[in-house]
């Protein structure tokens, strides 16, 4: 019953996309329904930027309810939530008003609550669970609050609550007046990002929701932030400011650098993705904060260069963190645990979905000939050529975002070694995984159609390039800084950085056959022979003497520790007789999370009692209210 | 097109066969360094031709990862090979830039990874996880480098780098581009597994970063391995002279042009690898754990160049 | 650093010429000849420590050192069975390392040599017929060839490796 929704639901996607990708190639409209919604109306519009990102929720939205016929079709618990998310998330980028706005984005996070907290109930730990719908709530509510407060400051200063208005009457308003409005819209869209350090929620949702709804949130909807800043800075607040362009330069970097070193250090897989997605946040924000940074020192073909990038990347996310996640849910059904320390050999067991977590985890490291790589290519490449805006600070500032950024893709590579090599190489670690099934055909169907996306978005560089400039240029007036050059080579600022994904893969093909033919032909291939493991001629080889999650990650823990903050923990438990004796040994070394602990838990402690002094109020006692009717009638009385 | 297509064969030749006589030679002069004879500066191909005849064993606990990644390795190198400027200043991939040869090198070293992973032994994870470690923090120092020559040539093209440096030959002696001549250095140290990183020549699997995740490989496998190992040192060491000093690196395809090309670049790597034997018969190899503040001190060298080329402009 | 690289260009080579002499048993089936001409330029060793009192291996140790110089016959140590191509076994095999002597050997791709080094490889030697001893490398594993000697001088062992594999001098 269930799957003949997710059915409906794919094909009503893939009509989104089609109306995504011709809103895309320059169609626009406009509807409006005046009655349905108070204060405006009911308005959509449809541009460039609205198509690309409707086709991409669409896009997305398709393999999810494909991946889902065959992962959840048998439980009819969330399908219809699942509908109406995706069709939330499709309204967002055309909402044209305020309220159209605001009733899309809530009714956005309302589905994808209903759903995290179906996901919990489904899962085991139901106390986690439930902790991480309510933060997830409390983390929407306050961004939206942030959102709300800004629009309509805005709306009361330009007079309408029509987003075309703002555009024309925001030059008028002082550049203290759109920093202010900047800034709250900014806290809003990056919580729903989930930039550091508004992120506490991702790490809790993500993993506590089914693994189709994981996909669609980390792929789709925290773009919907991103979307939501690049209104805000180039289209509603025009013309940008450098100080903005900053901030999301800086916060870009903090987030890609904390959000990998969290992954890396992660034993929950689906938390591991969950940390990745944090980390590609930080990414696109940096291309985003170099775009807002050119754009307001005057290098219009530069932003527009960041912009592009900012773009591809999210699409790219969009395209591989989808597959990693529906991955991750084959994983989750084949063994029903996302512990890493319990899986292991599942390529043995599992292998389609073992390839497409491997094309996944090659595409978000960043590697060639896939996606990954391209996207973060042009993101340097814009960065580098910070030189021309000869402002010392800004230099600084863009050489600090140059080495966090290389430092995150040096740690996302390691981050999905682990992963994948913990999780499908070597022995199973334990019964289930030893017994694991491989993903039904429909998840298999709805993976490997994702992963020939990545390589389609990586091949197709050629095409993509020029069409996410198409988009950009609506928001940044400035020729293409990207041109076509032979052999499907893009030219990025002229001579100032080249490259050709086809021809990258071609010679990698062609390498990687050479030494086999080469082989072949001096007669040098014997058959292998089959032996154990050199384990110094032990006589017992277990998946005991493996490395585990958290051995392989002890590097990083050592060096990172000023940021982990590890609190080792050692209780020994001697026999009572003789203190020669070892029951037992627990050994605890976790790490901890330094935003909470710095920012959000003294925030809460704050907040209890500030509650707890106003708590006097209610005392009870039926007089005392009385006495307070009495005292607000005369203090109106009085003002009235 | 025929002259590019030759050009791309007689540059994968080159490497290709240059670089186990470039680990020889090392080996060589750091055995006469230390009062030895040393083996035949051309033992490493005599090495390879037995591998080649041996039968390789294979772990059952592997899978089909284990057995690809000797080709995927050497691949890379090959195409790193043919993206680095070697022969000419433009390569024969010409539009090839530092950034894709580091991730082509990342490739390579993901696949290397993966397979240490895959033959299911502690020795096998502890070199993954060391190798991953390094790797990661090398990337800030190297793409900090790349900053430093990029706001000097005012491109990120190797070819062009190239040939904007050799137009003006004494922008090579310049401070910012010295330092970040010795920061890429590091960086080559600790990216190819020498000393004071990691010791090539080590037989104790404690202290074993690369080595340890080929502990399992045998045979054309092994062969394929060591021989990836060999281009990427010689990659790394063509990329140090001919990027940082591009003197007598000709721009025109001749035959003349290309020897003396050929003569200039085997004159640097003569320097840089006594210089390299020098270094580590001197120096012990460092804890595991100091090695992250070696990486450090050379990303705060990187950005002490990119100050110096900024402010000395 | 510098004082090091001084020292060293000071001191310069002291490899002295190859032994002449050779205690060296053949057992077992000979190498055959082109295996034995691939090996003589290029062989991989993996020492193997069967119970010994590692008496032979300090002289085996001082192979690599400067004076007897190993390398220069092509011939390396390795840490792992499945990059050697030959193992030298050392001591009595005693019976808890018997199944690891055994696991060695078949993790050592083929083609593979087994040399014995020393007199409780060959026999047992001084502990020949304890309780603990299985009495030789060759009950285990088969061996082509036998370098006598409690402990053999490294002299020896490089004149025997030499003539197994067949080298001129």
């Amino acid at each position: 019953m269930a799957s003949v929704v997710y059915a409906l639901t794919a094909l009503l996607s893939a009509a989104v996309t089609t109306a995504g990708i011709t809103g895309l190639l320059g169609v626009r409209w406009l509807t409006r329904i005046e009655w349905l919604v108070p204060l405006g109306g009911f308005e959509l519009e449809m541009d460039p930027l609205a198509g690309l990102f409707v086709a991409l929720v669409g896009a997305v939205a398709v393999a999810t309810s494909i991946y889902a016929v065959g992962y959840a079709g048998r439980d009819r618990r969330g399908c219809v939530a699942h509908a109406a998310f995706i069709g939330a998330m499709a309204l967002v980028p055309l909402a044209a008003n305020v309220m159209t706005f605001v009733l899309a984005w809530e009714l956005m996070s309302l589905a994808s609550y209903v759903l995290v907290l179906d996901g919990a109930r489904a899962g085991r730990e139901a106390s986690a669970s439930t902790h991480a719908a309510w933060v997830y709530a409390v983390m929407t509510h306050a961004g939206l609050a942030c959102m709300l407060a800004g629009m309509l400051l805005l709306t009361a200063w330009t007079g309408s609550p029509r987003f075309a208005d703002w555009g024309a009457a925001a030059p008028a308003l002082g550049a203290g007046a759109r920093s202010l409005v900047w800034a709250l819209l900014a806290l809003g869209f990056a919580a729903k990002a989930g930039a550091v350090p508004l992120h506490v929620w991702l790490p809790l949702a993500h993993p506590a929701a089914p693994s189709h709804v994981s996909a669609l949130m980390s792929a789709v909807m925290i773009k919907l932030g991103v979307y939501g800043l690049l209104r805000a800075s180039f289209v509603w607040l025009a013309p940008a400011q450098v100080g903005w362009g900053v901030a999301l330069l800086l916060v870009g970097a903090l987030s890609a650098v904390a959000g990998v070193l969290y992954a890396v250090v992660d034993r929950d897989l689906k938390r591991l993705l969950a940390f990745s997605s944090i980390e590609n946040v930080g990414i696109v924000f940096v291309g985003t904060g170099a775009a807002v940074a050119f754009a307001a020192t005057g290098l219009p073909s530069l932003a527009l260069l960041a912009l592009v990038a900012a773009l591809y990347h999210a699409v790219n996310h969009a395209a591989f963190k989808s597959l990693l996640f529906m991955a991750a849910g084959g994983v989750l059904h084949g063994t029903g645990t996302r512990d890493m320390e319990l899986l292991g050999g599942l390529i043995k067991r599992q292998p389609w979905t073992a390839t497409c977590f491997l094309v996944g985890a090659i595409a978000i490291a960043g590697l060639p000939p896939l996606n990954g790589f391209v996207s973060e290519w042009l993101i340097f490449q814009a960065l580098l050529q910070n030189d021309l805006l000869s402002w010392p600070t800004m230099n600084l500032v863009f050489a600090l975002a140059i080495a966090g950024l290389a430092l995150a893709a040096g740690l996302a590579v390691a981050c999905f070694v682990k992963a994948f090599g913990i999780t499908f190489l070597a022995l199973p670690r334990s019964e289930a995984a030893a017994t694991a099934h491989d993903a039904a055909p429909t998840m298999r169907a709805a993976m490997l159609v994702t992963a020939a996306g990545c390589a389609a978005l990586a091949l197709g560089a050629s095409w993509v390039v020029p069409a996410l400039g198409a988009v950009g240029a609506t928001l940044i007036a400035a020729p293409p800084p990207v041109t076509l050059g032979p052999w499907l080579t893009l030219e990025v600022s002229g001579d100032f950085a080249t490259l050709s994904v086809p021809a990258v893969a071609l010679a990698l093909t062609g390498g990687v056959l050479l030494p086999i033919v080469l082989l072949a032909a001096a007669r040098a291939r014997p058959r292998p022979r089959r032996f154990e493991t050199w384990s110094c001629g032990r006589l017992l080889q277990t998946a005991r003497m493996e490395y585990t999650a958290t051995a392989f990650a002890d590097p990083f823990t050592r060096v990172f520790d000023f940021f982990y903050r590890p609190v080792r923990r050692l209780d020994v438990d001697l026999h009572p007789e003789s203190r020669f004796f070892v029951r037992s040994i627990r050994y605890e070394n976790p790490t901890r999370f330094i935003v909470d602990e710095w920012l959000y838990q003294p925030l809460g402690r704050v907040l209890r009692a500030a509650t707890r002094h106003i708590g006097v109020i209610q005392s009870g006692s039926p007089n005392l209210y009385l006495a307070y009717v009495l005292a607000a009638l005369l203090l109106l009385l009085l003002v009235a | 097109m025929t002259t590019a297509l030759l050009l791309a064969v007689l540059q994968a030749l080159v490497v290709a066969l240059g670089a186990p006589l470039v680990v020889g030679t090392l080996r060589t002069l750091k055995a006469r360094l230390v009062g030895r004879r040393g083996p035949v500066p051309w033992q490493p191909f005599l090495d390879l031709r037995k591998l080649l005849g041996k039968t390789p064993v294979v772990s059952d606990t592997t899978s089909w990862i284990f057995r690809a990644t000797p080709y995927i390795l050497a691949g890379a190198m090959l195409v790193a090979a043919l993206a680095a400027p070697v022969l000419t200043s433009r390569p024969p991939l010409a539009f090839a830039g530092i950034i894709l040869l580091m991730s082509l090198f990342l490739l390579g070293t993901f696949f290397l990874a993966l397979a240490g992973l895959d033959a299911g032994s502690a020795f096998g994870g502890m070199g993954s996880s060391r190798e991953v470690a390094v790797a990661a923090l090398a990337e800030p120092t190297v793409m900090v480098a790349v900053f430093a020559l990029a706001l000097r040539a005012n491109t990120t093209n190797l070819g062009a780098i190239v040939e904007r440096v050799s137009a003006e030959p004494l922008l090579a002696v310049n401070a910012g581009h010295l330092l970040a001549f010795v920061a890429f250095f590091i960086v080559m140290l600790a990216e190819t597994g020498r000393l004071p990183v990691d010791n090539p020549a080590t037989h104790l699997e404690l202290t074993m970063i690369h080595e340890a995740m080929v502990l399992e490989y045998s045979g054309r496998h092994l062969a394929m391995i060591e021989w990836a190992s060999a281009m990427k040192l010689l990659v790394f060491l063509t990329l140090l002279a001919n990027l940082f000093f591009p003197w007598g690196v000709p721009a025109d395809v001749t035959a003349v042009a290309l020897l003396l090309g050929l003569l200039a670049l085997v004159g640097k790597l003569v320097v840089l690898v006594v210089a390299l034997a020098a270094l580590e018969t001197a120096i012990a190899k460092l804890r595991l754990f100091r090695v992250p503040e070696l990486l450090a001190g050379s990303f705060a060298l990187g950005v002490l160049s990119v100050s110096a080329v900024v402010l000395l402009r | 650093m510098l004082r090091q690289l001084r020292l060293a260009i000071r001191t310069g080579i002291v490899t002295e010429p190859p032994p002449t002499e050779a205690e060296i048993e053949r057992l077992g089936a000979q190498v055959a000849g082109e295996i034995r001409v691939r090996f003589g330029r290029s062989l991989a060793i993996r020492q193997v420590d069967a119970g010994s009192c590692n008496g032979c291996e300090l002289e085996i140790g001082g192979l690599t050192g400067p004076h007897y110089d190993l390398e220069r016959f092509g011939v390396h140590f390795v840490a792992s069975p499945r990059h050697a191509d030959c193992l030298l076994v050392t001591g009595p095999v005693t019976r808890n390392m018997a199944e690891a002597l055994r696991r060695t050997w078949l993790a050592t791709p083929d083609p593979k040599l087994v040399i014995a080094a020393g007199d409780c490889a060959g026999d047992g030697g001084i502990f020949r017929g304890s309780y603990a001893v299985v009495g030789g490398v060759r009950e285990i594993v088969p061996v082509d060839a036998l370098i006598s000697g409690c402990p053999p001088s490294p002299a020896a062992l490089l004149a025997g490796l030499l003539d197994a594999l067949g080298r001129p001098r």
